[in-house]
């Protein structure tokens, strides 16, 4: 045996091994899991990896999708086209019908996300479903770095940072009470970089909107923000085309582009890589509500 | 959807190119563990500039002159508040040779449970002192800690170097005592680093007020430390996961490789635990004992001629025999004896005591038992002067963050191995079966650290373990009670 062969396995190899490892723990040991997929790239690459773990058999869950009726029509259509691509099926709960049937409102400042998180434990509850895959990863905001790969959430899908269980080796603990479920994170351990890396060699498609292409935007509270009819012009503000590309993709009112002309999957690593900004930070509005912005909404039960 | 074309060899994309390594942190309060990886992150280029914007505006909130870099590492509004590190967090840093996963441990509340869960990942610890203090009690202690789980490399950082006028002498007395100490604990690989983590001296930019100090940086030492894990030579272990039995081909134009599922396919989904198998191996199916030949080792990029600890893969066996999860998949030279009788060192991690007849359910590999403990035969006393090794005391139960020698009694017998021998096949979880909450961690047979017993007490059992390739497995007598997760047997 040479040595070339029996050298130590590269961080992608070591990053998707330990991903396959937790959703075939998941899917053998609870009894109703479901998968969060917004079409976002880090829910492809979460699919993807699914549909790895249990080749040659097609992925034996379903997936979810949290609505908010302002998502980008191009996130739309790949999220339809990528559920036929791997094989999958997905539920849609819409936030625009708890607003229409009046259970949730509209808030001042016109952002859906927040609004997600009663549609999305509507739709736990109603499937019975004991564990939910999220595409979280630690390295996105603060309060992440210290979640668990499985992390419990209580009846009213609450989590509780200061409470956790501890998670040793690769033993992962999924046990829980009736009527809580447990939020899975195969992706805890990737960053950016990784999953731009693996898009990358597994030559995964993702949404157009990762690249760069020309749009209609506005420089609105140090971000620039696509002019859409959720997101209207504003009668002071200067309307520019310019090209730019997302780095996240969650609702049109609080996901803003950054200037980019990284048209290929290798630009976007090399623009990443060098990035002085972090993903969210740089065009999430959601999460400058405030400093603990994030911590806030995931102990209510958001994603 | 754009770029679409199938997978062409994406085996061969995912090899190369950066390696992984877990790092696990340690230290006492005032030793700037914070401001260390604070630093780490800073000097690496892994702080983005709204992150960095952020903790400048509040250090000059907080009125100090230069930007604290411990800011970096808060996590939760209740630390912040508080100024405290609650729970183990996880950063990420790369550079090119490299990415680090580093678990983040809080040193002072919960100690215990922090670095054992910090250390039972890691592949290298980083232990930090203050120079002006030296080794200290909670130096003892995480080393012993961090020994017991077997991290395989310590690194000892000098910090605050700064604050002893860059003295060689101040480092040497400190590096002569804590080699002293990591001899008498059986840690091995150890190397001692001067740094000054608020200067950045010899983080990852070598000092030149350390002149009499030739070794590496933190950063370039943990670039180098030889990561040909030790796992990928020891003996195949291959806890089964999941059987994949479909009955007809996914649908995946996504994969590389067609699946050929003709309806009597049978692959044994898991990920490889420790050693290496190859197509045309023998192994033996625990805890059973039936012996099969390897035929395929599948994955959607193609078929695999190797598979190493780490990887995730589907076998196919040669023979049509029963294995299930809860199985293991190990090289028929030397597998563990499946046994009902547990000896282990436990680190109780929950608030409620453990005492004998507890009730409590085993996580072992991808399998869950049943168990009873039979009898708490020690606690170990952490309080002990660098030279000796720390004393098993004789107690009646075990309490939160303590370390513990108990025996178990399985329901089912477990085919476990010594975790001295194996870190992932010996490691084990006690789970509460009414609430579900984890108890303990379990490093199943006598106990790894080189502790001495007190006259009272009994002398180690002796390594259950015997590494004769006689273990044809004889079933043992209750295998009919076998209840393992989700499977009647």
């Amino acid at each position: 045996m040479t040595t070339d062969q029996l050298r130590p396995l590269s961080e992608l190899q070591a990053l998707e091994s330990e991903s396959i490892h937790i959703i075939r723990e998941v899917a053998a040991t609870f009894a109703s899991p479901i998968m969060l997929f917004s079409g976002g790239k880090d829910s492809v690459v979460m699919l993807h990896l699914a549909a790895k773990a249990f080749w040659p058999a097609p992925i034996p869950f379903g997936l979810l999708h949290v609505d908010t009726g302002h998502n980008f029509p191009e996130v739309l259509q790949f999220r339809d086209e990528a559920v036929d691509f791997y094989g999958a099926s997905i539920k849609v709960a819409a936030v625009q019908d708890y607003i229409d049937d009046g259970r949730l409102r509209e808030r001042p400042d016109g952002t859906r996300n927040p609004l997600q998180t009663l549609p999305l434990l509507d739709a736990i509850s109603e499937g019975r479903h004991d564990a939910v895959f999220g595409g979280g990863r630690r390295d996105e905001e603060r309060a992440r770095a210290k979640e668990r790969v499985f992390s419990m959430r209580d009846g009213f899908g609450q989590w509780d940072p200061r409470n956790q269980r501890p998670e040793l080796w690769s033993l992962y603990n999924g046990r829980h009470l009736p009527g809580e479920h447990v939020r899975v994170f195969p992706l805890s351990n990737w960053t950016e970089l990784d999953v731009w890396d693996y898009i990358a060699a597994q030559k995964i498609s993702v949404p157009t909107i990762y690249y760069a292409h020309e749009r209609e935007v506005a420089f609105r509270d140090g971000m620039w923000i696509a002019i859409t009819d959720v997101t209207p012009a504003r009668t002071s503000e200067a309307v520019e085309v310019h090209s730019v590309r997302y780095r996240t993709v969650g609702d049109m009112s609080c996901t803003a582009a950054v200037l980019s002309a990284a048209s290929t999957v290798h630009d976007v690593i090399t623009e990443v890589g060098l990035s002085q900004l972090t993903e969210r930070g740089a065009t999430r509005a959601d999460d400058r509500l405030s400093e603990a912005a994030m911590e806030d909404r995931k102990r209510e039960g958001y994603f | 959807m754009q770029q679409r074309s199938p997978v062409l060899s994406p085996a061969t994309k995912l090899t190369g190119g950066r390696t992984l390594l877990r790092l696990a942190t340690a230290g006492s309060v005032d030793d700037g563990k914070s401001t260390l990886v604070g630093r780490l992150l800073f000097d690496t280029n892994s702080v983005f500039a709204d992150t960095l914007d952020h903790v400048e505006q509040v250090s000059k909130r907080k009125g100090l002159d230069r930007t604290d870099l411990a800011l970096l590492t808060d996590g939760l509004r209740a630390e912040r508040e508080q100024g405290i590190t609650i729970d183990v967090a996880y950063r990420y840093f790369a550079t090119p040779a490299r990415k680090f996963i580093l678990a983040d441990c809080p040193g002072h509340v919960q100690y215990t449970r922090n670095t054992v869960t910090g250390s039972s990942t890691a592949d290298v610890i980083v232990l930090l002192v203050d120079a002006r203090n030296g080794v200290v009690e909670q130096t003892r202690r995480h080393l012993a800690v961090a020994s017991l789980l077997r991290v395989p490399h310590v690194v000892l950082v000098v910090n605050k170097i700064d604050l002893v006028n860059y003295s060689e002498d101040a480092f040497t007395a400190i590096a002569t005592d804590f080699a002293l100490l990591a001899r008498s604990l059986g840690v091995l690989e150890t190397h001692c680093i001067p740094v000054s983590a608020t200067e950045g001296d010899n983080v990852v930019t070598r000092s030149h007020r350390t002149p009499w100090y030739d070794g590496p940086t933190l950063l370039g030492h943990l670039e180098n430390i030889d990561d040909t894990r030790l796992a990928v030579g020891a003996d195949l272990r291959f806890p089964v996961q999941h059987v994949i039995r479909p009955q007809s081909a996914a649908h995946a134009p996504w994969a590389a490789r067609a699946p050929e599922v003709d309806g009597d396919y049978r692959g044994y989904a898991g990920k490889i635990e420790s050693g290496r198998v190859r197509p045309g191996d023998e192994v033996v199916v625990l805890p059973r004992g039936s012996h099969a030949v390897i035929e395929a080792i599948d994955t959607p990029d193609g078929p695999l001629d190797l598979a190493v600890a780490g990887q995730s893969v589907v076998m196919r066996l040669n023979t049509d025999i029963d294995v299930s999860r809860g199985d293991i998949l190990a090289a028929t030279d030397a597998p563990p004896a499946p046994t009902r009788d547990l000896p282990a060192t436990v680190c109780w991690l929950a608030e409620r005591e453990l005492t004998v007849g507890a009730r409590v359910l085993v996580q072992h590999g991808t399998s869950l038992t049943k168990a009873l403990v039979k009898s708490i035969d020690g606690v170990l006393d952490l309080d002990f002067e660098s030279g000796t090794v720390p004393c098993w005391r004789p107690t009646v139960s075990l309490a939160l963050n303590d370390i513990g020698r108990i025996r178990l009694t399985l329901a089912s017998p477990l085919p476990i191995d010594s975790y001295r021998e194996h870190r992932a096949t010996g490691a084990f979880i006690l789970v509460d079966d009414a609430d579900g909450w984890t108890l303990g961690a379990g490093l199943a047979g006598s106990t790894p650290l080189s502790a001495k017993t007190t006259d009272n007490m009994r002398p180690e059992p002796v390594e259950r373990h015997a590494s004769t390739s006689s273990a044809r497995m004889t079933p043992s007598t209750d295998q009919h009670h076998t209840a393992r997760q989700g499977k009647p047997s």
